[in-house]
């Protein structure tokens, strides 16, 4: 009886009681209503607008974790020079099991910390004498003694039992021009001149901004940002927006993953452990076999059968169903 | 109006491409069908009005986001009118997100994809993925604190899966071309073909209608009988 029955009225066009539906009027009407309400919205909230971060502004607010950034970018031990493809050749990036897609794609936004952010900026504008003679001393030397003088001076900066990040506290040694280099990008940046440089050095026009964005991330002021207006990614920053403006609220099944402590392990080993440092990876995995299964819904017995099972279309269409029952 | 045409006294089928492909159209969704005056007596619940409301956001998107692209980026930055129309674009976005999620979730109970109905449903969620992109990356153009935030972050579960070099949330110029062409452009595509697919197939008849009717059919059989 019925299965068929259903089916074929499912299929068929409908031949049963109608009811006049003026769906012009009622697109119409739901523009107006719309519009209104947006414009109430608009007049009574406005919308987020911090201004953008800026490299002075790093400077000028926490200018020892520009110092140390930089340091870090010398001596390729940073985010950005260890983050791999498609930036540069630094490290792997995430994987899943076998499935290294971040390698496999390889490199295609090219990066090179030292150079795109310390070297190359401080070449194109006219240094103070210290800076330009410790500069043609870095861009004299081969990469080796390079590599020596920024990794000993990231050492020794960064020594929890030492100089734990103050300058002043860094013992003698053999660091190059490193920290004169440094503290030139520094005071570059103090001055304003990087945010104009970084971006396009030398050239005219400029749409990437790339670059600016890694060097930000990899120091503490960015992030300290984000944590201060709630925007990380564990506490369920992906939704929230600056202030008390609604964000991405339609993330929430993507940002719910990103909460989970089994995303969010202290562990240095084990799964959980290995799941945190490739959580993107394993988590847009997660939302992959998530979209596929709504895509792909009609076509997935008993996921399929759940509107039938809990019957909240009982609800929907209780109008319906009153009026034939009569 | 046929799609045939007449030779003497004999209809013959049209033989160009152009005849046959609007015969095909005249047959799969004619004008009463595209629209209509009347719809089957089921369609009378508030959930039905949340598909209208979310293309009337649509709307406004678009008709904001005109204006915002006239007046270039930096306009609500610096202006009290573009600050405006930036949050007649902003609203719009999360009513748009609202409504959509609503009609959604309004659909799955109602289980929309029955009747051959599947590429209606198909239709919908994909609007639905290729809106999320393009609401990634209208946040990532705001050009302030909040999308140099989003771009740092977003930027590493796209490497992640490898397409982070061509859908570059750092890249302000890329962001900016897919959020103002190419992802509205997709949105658009699919709204047309998912419209017409809810023309071309109807409004999905009631879980358990045929059983209703039976009951019905079988109550008034026994009034008669007594």
């Amino acid at each position: 009886m019925s299965t068929s029955t259903q089916r074929d009225l499912e299929r068929s066009h409908w031949s049963g009681p109608t009811r006049r539906y003026d769906i012009v009027k009622e697109g119409v009407i739901a523009t107006v209503v719309v519009a209104v309400l947006v414009v109430i919205l608009a007049m009574v909230f406005s919308s987020p607008d911090d201004p953008s971060l800026t490299f002075r502004g790093w400077a000028k607010d926490m200018p020892d974790d520009l110092y140390v950034t930089t340091v870090a970018e010398l001596a390729g031990t940073s985010e950005s020079a260890t983050y791999g493809p498609p930036y540069n050749d630094g490290g792997d990036g995430q994987v899943l099991g076998p499935i290294m897609l971040q390698k496999w794609v390889g490199v295609h936004q090219p990066i090179d910390p030292a150079n795109d952010f310390v070297i190359t900026p401080l070449s194109t504008q006219e240094q103070p004498a210290d800076v330009a003679s410790a500069l043609g001393d870095w861009t004299g030397a081969s990469a080796d003694q390079q590599a020596a003088w920024a990794t000993a001076y990231d050492t020794a900066l960064n020594d929890p039992a030492g100089a734990d990040g103050d300058a002043t506290k860094v013992p003698d040694g053999d660091y190059g021009p490193v920290p004169t280099l440094a503290t030139g990008l520094v005071a570059m940046a103090a001055s304003g001149a990087l945010d104009g440089v970084l971006p396009s050095a030398g050239d005219f026009y400029t749409t990437n901004t790339t670059k600016q964005i890694m060097f930000f991330g990899d120091g503490g002021y960015l992030d300290a940002a984000g944590t201060a207006n709630n925007l990380q990614g564990n506490t369920w920053g992906m939704m929230n927006e600056t202030g008390n403006f609604p964000g991405q609220q339609w993330l929430a099944p993507f940002s719910l993953w990103y909460n989970l402590p089994f995303f969010n392990s202290e562990a240095e080993s084990g799964f959980s452990a290995t799941a945190t440092a490739n959580g993107d990876i394993y988590i847009m995995a997660i939302i992959t076999v998530m979209v596929l299964l709504l895509l792909f819904l009609p076509f997935i017995p008993g996921l399929r059968a759940i509107p039938r099972l809990i019957p909240v279309h009982r609800l929907i269409w209780r109008q319906y169903y009153r009026s034939r029952a009569r | 109006m046929s799609a045939t045409a007449t030779r003497g006294d004999h209809a013959v089928p049209p033989e160009t491409w152009i005849g046959r492909l609007r015969g095909r159209m005249e047959e799969t969704l004619p004008y009463d069908k595209l629209l209509p005056e009347r719809q089957p007596s089921y369609v009378a619940s508030w959930i039905y009005v949340f598909g209208v409301l979310t293309l009337a956001a649509l709307a406004m998107i678009i008709a904001s986001g005109v204006v915002l692209s006239l007046q270039g980026p930096a306009w609500y930055h610096l202006s009290s009118t573009g600050l405006f129309v930036n949050s007649l674009h902003f609203w719009s976005v999360q009513l748009f997100f609202m409504f959509m999620t609503i009609h959604l979730i309004g659909k799955f109970w109602m289980a929309a994809w029955r009747g051959n109905r599947a590429k209606t449903w198909i239709s919908g969620v994909l609007c639905f993925l290729v809106a999320i992109g393009a609401g990634l990356t209208g946040y990532v153009l705001q050009t302030n604190f909040d999308s140099q935030w989003i771009a740092f972050e977003a930027k590493d579960g796209l490497n992640a899966v490898g397409v982070g070099a061509w859908f570059n949330v750092a890249d302000l110029g890329q962001m900016m071309l897919m959020h103002v062409f190419l992802l509205p452009a997709v949105i658009a595509v699919l709204v047309v073909i998912h419209v017409l697919l809810v023309r071309v197939h109807g409004v999905v008849p009631p879980l358990d209608a045929a059983r209703v009717d039976e009951i019905r059919a079988g109550s008034a059989s026994d009034g008669g009988a007594r």
